[in-house]
């Protein structure tokens, strides 16, 4: 008989050689794993006591462990009961991922199963939904100030003080009762949200050719995860949320670090792989399950039964080689298997990021899409870097007037020499211009998986209501070079430019003015 | 000459994907020469309760990296992997921890 302990990779230590092996030893692995996750909450002192906590939960075995642990949390007695108070959100991607209607009822059935039993309020959001997401998700709310270590501590002191007194006033009936501001055990669905019927046929269309005009599985999974997150953080600043919790495992984020990485998002890894990303502003989102692997968590799950809906994704039954994704994943389960700290390594490596200091949400504009500071000088446009970022905006070489090389802004500058319309008819979608807008303001990444989109008009539109806003406020600096352009018209020459009516503001009539002046007199 | 073999074979965490949904299978493995070991057994599977894809479920002669193998709730790793020597009544149990199925 082996000796006793189980080969857990992230640690590297052997968990507990004195157990008998079959009994003893899950006691051990239990406790581990429990205490694990109580100390990645408790080291990071993000989440405060009473706070609203939403939990992501896909179905699969991290987040059903997460959400299991959080159950199993606050049942415990008081001392060491977790103190926020939860709820839990599903997304339902069957649309993107091509599942007909009674597959999808079929998942909800067995998810609505699971969450009543939780006793927490549920969420359910169909991906449709996107179609009516308000613009103001794009945008980072004020930064509420997550609080210094003093800070956390005198909340939760107060916190205690104020249990000890209702304790002492006799109010204490059941643990429940004297959590003040917490969700009593019983199940509290009055704030559950549950789509009566399912998501109309029109949307769930549209949502379907969007995801299948995606040339790569890369582009279509980037673009899930992008509007999976602006679902999320809505239905969190509706409900007053203020953290999210994902449940990304050890080994999924050293594989999403990889993953960033080749597909250039290098400069958000911090944010991308850390324990929390804070670039939302007022939700944080934080990853309780970072320090438990795949294995651990797949035993756990198994051997204390937690329940878990499996629903197949975009990248189901894919080949090795169908995302860079998939690539990854192959690629470091592979050396896992070889060199079992491998995971372990990179993991601690993402530990290390530091994020860059940040003045909040004012300094410098953002990525319309993932929420990352634009990492796109457009200073660049006449380097390698910039000519490929370009590939699609396809602005003019910059002249010595348009010093800054208008930032991916339809080219046909009239006066500035170049053809007009010079690429119509190259694309198969004509608005040239809305294509622009939107790219202008995304970060290298975006702009990469958008590359694969070939049209962007089926995006839900509050994603092109933003990008037309943000293009209508240009800064200072554009307002010099900046011309604006009709998407379908040719610029007559000496006329300036003009925009289709609808978009024309007062801002954007001074910034045309402006552009007039500075390029025709 | 091995007497024939009575295992209960399990699929999870999507794995279940790749042979028709089942997700327990009783099998019955033939008599034979040498015991059977979990490397004859995955030959078995694949010829037998694979529906589709084989290469999303074995490599090689092992199964895929990201796939654990749990011998009665017990970690494979513990048992000799490929060389354990299946007994009568075992359960095995292949879970997927890979996003693809």
């Amino acid at each position: 008989m082996p000796q006793p302990w189980l080969p857990l990779p992230v640690s590297g230590q052997n968990l507990c050689q004195d157990a008998a092996f079959k009994d003893g030893i899950w006691d051990c692995f239990r406790a581990f794993y429990v205490h694990k996750f109580r100390a990645v909450l408790g080291k990071n002192r993000l989440i405060f006591p009473g706070e609203k906590v939403l939990l992501a939960w896909s179905g699969g075995p991290s987040s059903s462990s997460m959400v299991w642990q959080v159950l199993e949390g606050l049942s415990q007695d008081s001392a060491k009961r977790l103190r926020f108070v939860p709820g839990v959100v599903y997304v339902d991607e069957g649309a993107a991922c091509g599942r007909s209607r009674e597959d999808r009822a079929k998942t909800l059935t067995d998810v609505r199963q699971i969450l009543q039993t939780l006793g927490f309020p549920w969420h359910i959001v169909t991906l449709e939904e996107v179609f009516a997401l308000p613009p103001s998700v794009l945008r980072c709310s004020a930064q509420d100030p997550v609080g210094t270590v003093g800070t956390y501590k005198v909340a939760v002191d107060s916190f205690l003080q104020q249990q000890r007194t209702l304790a002492a006033e006799g109010l204490r009936g059941s643990p429940s009762s004297a959590q003040g501001e917490e969700q009593p055990s019983q199940p509290c669905t009055q704030d559950s949200q549950d789509p009566v019927g399912p998501p109309p046929a029109a949307q769930t269309e549209a949502l379907s050719q969007l995801f299948n005009s995606v040339k790569t599985l890369t582009a279509k999974e980037e673009l899930l995860q992008t509007l999976r997150t602006h679902l999320i953080l809505h239905v969190a600043r509706t409900h007053g949320y203020s953290k999210v919790m994902t449940g990304d495992s050890c080994t999924r984020l050293a594989i999403k670090l990889m993953t960033c990485l080749a597909l250039g998002r290098g400069a958000f890894l911090a944010w991308d792989t850390g324990f929390s990303d804070e670039r939302h502003g007022d939700v944080v989102v934080v990853r309780p399950m970072r320090e438990h692997t795949l294995k651990e968590v797949a035993f756990y799950n198994r051997l204390f039964a937690v329940p878990s809906v499996f629903t197949p994704a975009v990248d189901t039954k894919a080949s090795e080689k169908a995302s860079i994704h998939r690539l990854m994943e192959g690629f470091l389960l592979r050396l896992q298997a070889q060199f079992p700290s491998t995971v372990s390594t990179v993991y601690r490596t993402s530990e290390k990021l530091v994020k860059a200091p940040r003045d909040g949400c004012a300094a410098g504009p953002r990525c319309l899409l993932c929420m990352c500071s634009l990492d796109v000088d457009s200073a660049d446009s006449a380097t390698a870097f910039g000519a490929q970022t370009q590939d699609f905006s396809q602005t003019p070489p910059p002249t010595p007037r348009a010093k800054a090389g208008a930032p991916a802004g339809p080219c046909c500058a009239a006066g500035l020499g170049g053809a007009p319309n010079c690429w119509q008819g190259t694309r198969p979608c004509g608005r040239e211009g809305s294509r622009a807008r939107v790219l202008e303001h995304l970060c290298y990444a975006c702009r990469v998986t958008m590359k694969d989109v070939p049209c962007l008009d089926p995006l839900p539109p509050y994603i092109l209501v933003e990008a037309q806003l943000r293009s209508q406020r240009p800064s200072a600096e554009i307002q010099e070079h900046l011309v604006e352009n009709s998407d379908d018209e040719a610029p007559a020459s000496g006329s300036g430019a003009r925009g289709p009516p609808e978009q024309e503001g007062k801002e954007a009539r001074a910034a045309r003015d402006c552009i007039n002046k500075n390029f025709f007199n | 000459m091995a007497a024939p073999l009575s295992v209960e074979v399990e699929f999870g965490g999507g794995a279940e994907l790749l042979f028709d949904g089942v997700k327990k299978h009783q099998v019955t493995l033939p008599g034979q020469e040498e015991p059977w070991v979990i490397r004859d057994l995955l030959v078995w599977i694949k010829k037998n309760l694979l529906k589709e894809r084989p290469e999303l479920f074995i490599q090689g002669d092992s199964v895929r990296p990201g796939i654990l193998v749990l011998i009665n709730d017990a970690d494979w790793e513990l048992l000799g992997e490929l060389d354990y020597q299946l007994q009568d009544q075992d359960s095995i149990l292949f879970i997927s921890t890979l996003h693809g199925g």
